[in-house]
């Protein structure tokens, strides 16, 4: 695993991170940290008829965080909300170690932060945009905390 | 391998890891592994109750590791030295004791940027409860302190004046002597944290006059959960039990009590006795080691580093110019990558360091920084160690498609 962790896809979304810029007209926004490491977002959605139209992070964190945000938002904008929401579910599945390899490919590029489930400091790192996402759409107003999960 | 000490680390011989976080916690030499199992094996008893022969025996052990301290410190009398966990309990009994009885509202409490959360929060608390203010006085963009700076920062009204000797980021020297002289003219007391020096350089609490002084075990080779606090006797003397419970007691009736002599009535329950009888064999081993020599070696890995790191583009250490300054602690940012990726992939060619605030967050805020890696040295890391350190830097950026 030593240094393959850091692969293309990962790489490639922290470096150019397409969906990392404010959203002008988006209608929810929620912040989400990592207490014990500092990482810091804002998460941006447009939400209409229950579809996510756009959405968009902003912030600071380390690689996998920041890839992480930029993969989910890949994969969330244009879906509804439930579709959203069975994904996060798949993914925090996935970095709990208990996805099936075909349940990974349906995670697409998320699936490249597979083995997160073996690396327990990073986890928090990996789920930061997820969890915060999961929280706004639960109607949340509050801070999202990975601390709390 | 010509390093005298690296052979008594049994974690640095069973694993194959260049340990660069001392600054977090340092490994334990054999001696001081053995010396805690050995009180266990021959010694166990509560200390400071029985009356037979064991307990008798484990009391001395206990007192003998006291004045073993004392001697370390050079503090005038034994019951100066109060056994806590660590140094964040040193700190909150002075806080909860000492500042909540004497600060009122109107009193200044002035501290150092640079402190450790464990120099901030107690005296946060202080504050909120006495209605004190708390002050900072703040550093150069390098770390270091204008004299000029604390003399200003300080206004009749500091009762209280606490800094670090050495700072856990940017490894530089407090501004130690110039507070202690400055508080002592409004007559109040200075709190030094040595948790950074005591590991490394010797430490004479009546040359420095501080009033209290607080260091951590396990920063010192010493087991985790033993920690000190000296304090001037007759400022202990004048305040009340900090934590209340067994063995702190003179007497005890059903509304009130009336409290034990020093050091006891601020060391209530159950000891740690093993922990003490581990801290009196890492100073035992410090000693055999001898401080001139444990920083002659710090000093050359910490100028190898430092030139190492100075040379690499892209790399910031954070601090001082010169080895000199640092004292073993060097936190540096790599241009364009999160100090937690620097550590993991750090971690993956087998490097300990940190990654993070280091408990210092208003330090980096004043820097202007969000996090660091800080790579940390102590006298039993290796030229190999920094060079393998080194080498893994240089290849952090192309490992992230930086180039």
């Amino acid at each position: 695993m030593a240094n393959t962790f850091y692969n293309e896809i990962l790489i490639d979304h922290n470096q150019n991170p397409y969906h990392k810029h404010a959203l002008p007209d988006a209608n929810m926004t929620l912040e989400g940290v990592n207490p014990s490491c500092g990482d810091d977002i804002i998460l941006q959605l447009k939400v209409e008829d229950g579809v996510i139209r756009d959405g968009s992070f902003e912030g600071d964190g380390c690689a996998i965080s920041q890839a992480s945000a930029d993969i989910m938002l890949d994969m969330i904008v244009g879906k509804p909300v439930e579709e959203a929401k069975r994904l996060s579910a798949l993914f925090l599945k996935m970095i709990r170690g208990g996805c099936t390899p075909d349940e990974i490919e349906e995670l697409e590029e998320a699936g490249a932060l597979s083995d997160i489930s073996h690396m327990p400091a990073r986890v928090k790192c990996a789920v930061l945009g997820w969890h915060t996402m999961e929280e706004m759409l639960a109607g949340r107003s509050q801070r999202a905390t990975t601390e709390k999960m | 391998m010509t390093n005298p000490f690296r052979a008594d680390f049994p974690l640095l011989k069973e694993l194959d890891i260049a340990f660069l976080d001392s600054a977090a916690t340092s490994q334990r030499p054999v001696s001081v592994i053995e010396a805690e199992k050995h009180y266990y094996e021959r010694y166990n008893a509560n200390p400071l109750r029985g009356f037979y022969d064991l307990a008798q025996e484990a009391t001395q052990r206990y007192e003998e590791a006291r004045e073993a301290v004392r001697a370390f410190l050079n503090a005038a009398g034994a019951e100066e030295i109060i056994f806590t966990r660590n140094t964040t309990e040193s700190i909150n009994l002075v806080a909860y004791s000492w500042a909540l009885s004497h600060l009122r509202p109107g009193d200044e409490m002035l501290i150092t940027i640079s402190e450790h959360h464990s120099n901030i929060l107690p005296w946060q608390m202080a504050a909120e409860r006495t209605g004190a203010k708390l002050r900072y006085v703040f550093c150069r963009e390098d770390g270091s302190y204008d004299p000029a700076d604390v003399e200003n920062a300080f206004t009749d009204k500091v009762r209280l004046a606490a800094a670090g000797y050495v700072s856990n980021v940017t490894g530089q020297l407090g501004p130690v002597r110039q507070m202690t002289e400055l508080v002592h003219r409004n007559g109040g007391v200075m709190l030094v944290d040595a948790a950074q020096a005591a590991p490394h350089m010797p430490l004479d609490v009546q040359l420095m006059d501080a009033d209290f002084l607080a260091f951590s075990g396990h920063k010192l080779l010493a087991p985790m959960g033993i920690g000190v606090l000296y304090g001037k006797k007759a400022l202990l003397s004048d305040m009340p039990p900090f934590l209340r419970g067994g063995e702190m007691i003179d007497s005890v009736r059903q509304q009130d009590a009336t409290f034990a002599e020093l050091p006891h009535c601020f060391e209530a329950g159950t000891v740690n006795g093993a922990g003490a009888e581990g801290l009196r064999a890492a100073i035992g081993y410090l000693n055999g080691a001898g401080f001139e020599q444990v920083e002659a070696l710090e000093l050359a890995l910490t100028e190898q580093a430092l030139s190492g790191l100075s040379a690499l583009p892209h790399v910031r250490v954070i601090g001082g110019k010169t080895a000199g300054e640092h004292h073993g602690i060097l936190a540096f940012l790599v241009e364009g990558v999160h100090p937690h990726d620097v550590s993991a992939i750090l971690n993956d060619d087998r490097v300990a360091v940190r990654a993070g605030h280091h408990c210092a967050q208003p330090l980096h805020t004043y820097l202007g920084i969000r996090s660091s890696t800080r790579a940390s040295i102590a006298f039993y890391n290796t030229p190999e160690d920094i060079a393998r350190f080194l080498e893994s830097v240089s290849s952090i950026r192309r490992k992230m498609g930086l180039g």
